[in-house]
């Protein structure tokens, strides 16, 4: 039996398989990438009675960090390829700025989230115009870090011709003393985004209940029938999300 | 003093021999620089056909804003023969320090130099130009650095830029650089500069540049800092013997504890050899009797550029900018989390309060829901 009040919700498919894969196996590799890294810093004193030559924490240590930057690098590749082939909400125009209505969503988004001031209610399906912009600023931090971190592990590699790409990026910074202390500075960017993205991830479930926190697991989100509507109503608009 | 530019006529083995050394000397010598310039076996026979048959080169060594240091270096090269040639027989045609004459002789020996040998003098600077004030921060016979480093550029073969003052300006540009020292490289564009940097460099290399200049003909291979290769391209972390206790993660926590004395890796103590390149590792100072790491010390870095103001001497990391000199970038990170930790603390609440009516709603539609199902 329906009742008045509650509204029918739709079943959108929002986040596409590659994209919740992406989101995974990024998130798991920035938490190895950080706690090894703050290793690699500070490392810690270790006791122990073997003979130092049976011994390789450090080497460990870095061996890890190093798989997971090539992880990290290729995932980040792969997201901005999926950024032209992945359906709409995965578009770079998700990201950057291409309308008027992107940065009036903006506006809408600090009004009702930040100032908690009333505003136009549903505004996006995948993420908002706020996060878009700010997982924008996260990808140039990555590019960043990824320009700092291989260009560290350049000279350190003989391996193959990929790390010798970034060979030119030491003298850009002039020198690895600078470099690799913007490569750490960088990383705290990392974790003050995770603190807050984790923290509004839970915020919007709470308070539109449209699954947002499930949504990264199987890609749907919720939407009422009427906001749906509203959607369809433009089919010439690009999409509002 | 007569000019000095007439006896340049002799080779290097003339100079050699007439100096007493036997052909055995001067074959080591040539061996040794092969060895330090990395060039394979086979081409010891080119060092020595250019050294028995070239003319000495003339050098034109001019001293800025510096201390000297990379010409203590240069003349303290663990072979007998490196600080003679370097000395005597690379025929210094100026060096302030090193010269007999002074005065309007060896400002003459100097333009002489540059006119009878234009574009086949070598140019090497020691130390850092000041640009600030018009240049007057240095001076010498009445013109500024700047001029007589323009001048002595025009018609150079190559230009050498000794050490971390010339080659990115070292502790003169440090903060607040007073006098705005300025490296060579950014003063003379367009023109090739071999950086030598180094706090000093070390002596092996200073020559092993100038030889290889001589030998070959042509500026030695540079990186992308304009670092010859054959000295620069590997991290002293690259050579360390103490590499192993790096990567067993054993390490001197302090400078008098047990790890001290083992001589573990001195990683944590704020050693720079991570992030310098130098041949301190292979080449050592003092004829190959030590270096930094090897008497307990961690590097300096005294090659990089802006090593004093990018780093600390004793700790791995180094202040966050604006944010004073005992910030580094885990304090203010750690402050910034906390900040954003009490910001989302007190945005929950707020959403609580502000949007109670949206919530309850929520709430409300779910139990509605809850009820229906229970029928």
């Amino acid at each position: 039996m329906a009742n008045v009040n509650s509204p029918k919700l739709r079943r959108v498919y929002v986040w596409e398989q590659p994209v919740r894969i992406y989101h995974w196996l990024n998130a798991l590799v920035i938490l190895v990438l950080i706690a090894t890294g703050f290793f690699i810093a500070d490392p810690l004193t270790i006791q122990s009675s073997r003979e130092a030559g049976d011994q390789f924490t450090m080497g460990w240590v870095r061996t890890i960090h190093f798989i997971a930057s090539y992880i990290f690098f290729f995932n980040f590749l792969f997201r901005i390829y999926w950024g032209f082939v992945g359906n709409k909400y995965a578009n770079w125009k998700q990201f950057i700025p291409t309308s008027r209505h992107f940065f009036r969503e903006m506006w809408q988004v600090f009004k009702m989230d930040i100032l908690m001031l009333r505003g136009k209610e549903h505004m996006s399906v995948g993420h908002n115009a706020m996060a878009g912009i700010i997982y924008f600023f996260t990808f140039l931090a990555f590019l960043l870090q990824c320009l700092t971190g291989f260009g560290l592990y350049a000279s350190m590699s003989t391996g193959w011709w990929f790390p010798s790409l970034f060979s030119w990026v030491s003298a850009m910074f002039g020198g690895d003393i600078f470099l690799r202390q913007v490569h750490h500075w960088t990383m705290w960017f990392f974790i003050l985004f995770a603190v807050i993205h984790v923290y509004l991830i839970f915020y919007h479930d709470y308070v539109e209940g449209r699954g947002e926190i499930s949504s990264m697991g199987g890609g749907w989100k919720f939407i009422e029938d009427d906001v749906f509507d509203k959607h369809m109503e433009l089919p010439n608009e690009p999409p509002k999300s | 003093m007569d000019n000095p530019t007439a006896q340049q006529s002799p080779t290097y083995l003339e100079e050699f021999k007439r100096k007493g050394y036997s052909r055995k000397d001067f074959l080591k010598f040539c061996t040794l620089m092969a060895a330090y310039l990395g060039l394979e076996n086979s081409t010891v026979g080119q060092v020595v056909q250019a050294l028995t048959n070239k003319p000495r080169l003339p050098v034109i060594w001019l001293h800025f804003q510096e201390c000297t240091c990379c010409s203590e270096s240069f003349i303290r090269s663990s072979h007998p023969i490196v600080a003679d040639v370097l000395l005597d027989q690379i025929s210094l045609d100026y060096s302030e320090t090193l010269m007999a004459a002074s005065g309007h002789q060896a400002e003459e020996a100097m333009k002489n130099t540059m006119t009878k040998y234009k574009g086949e003098y070598i140019l090497c600077v020691e130390g850092s130009v000041p640009t600030a004030a018009d240049g007057v921060y240095c001076m010498i016979g009445g013109k500024t650095s700047m001029q007589i480093l323009e001048e002595a550029a025009e018609g150079a073969k190559a230009i050498i830029a000794w050490g971390s003052c010339a080659s990115n300006g070292c502790v003169q540009a440090a903060k607040p650089n007073p006098t705005s020292a300025t490296p060579i490289h950014k003063l003379l564009k367009g023109k090739p500069v071999i950086k030598v940097p180094g706090c000093p460099p070390i002596g092996e290399v200073m020559a092993g540049v100038i030889v290889h200049v001589v030998t070959f003909g042509r500026l030695p291979e540079l990186d992308g800092l304009g670092r010859p290769k054959a000295f620069y391209s590997k991290r002293v972390h690259d050579t360390c013997y103490r590499r192993p206790y790096y990567d067993a993660g054993l390490y001197v926590e302090s400078f008098d504890d047990e790890n001290a004395k083992k001589g573990y890796c001195l990683y944590k103590v704020g050693c720079k050899g991570p992030s310098t390149y130098n041949a301190c590792g292979i080449t050592k100072w003092n004829n190959g009797v030590s270096f930094p790491i090897q008497s307990g010390h961690g590097c300096f870095g005294c090659s990089e550029e802006n090593y004093w103001d990018n780093g600390r001497i004793y700790e791995r990391a180094s202040a966050f900018p604006g944010f004073g000199i005992e910030a580094t970038a885990d304090k203010v990170g750690k402050v910034a989390l906390a900040v954003t930790g009490a910001a989302l603390a007190a945005h929950a609440i707020m959403t609580n309060v502000r949007k109670k009516k949206l919530i309850k709603n929520l709430e409300e539609e779910g139990k509605q829901s809850e009820q229906q199902l229970k029928k």
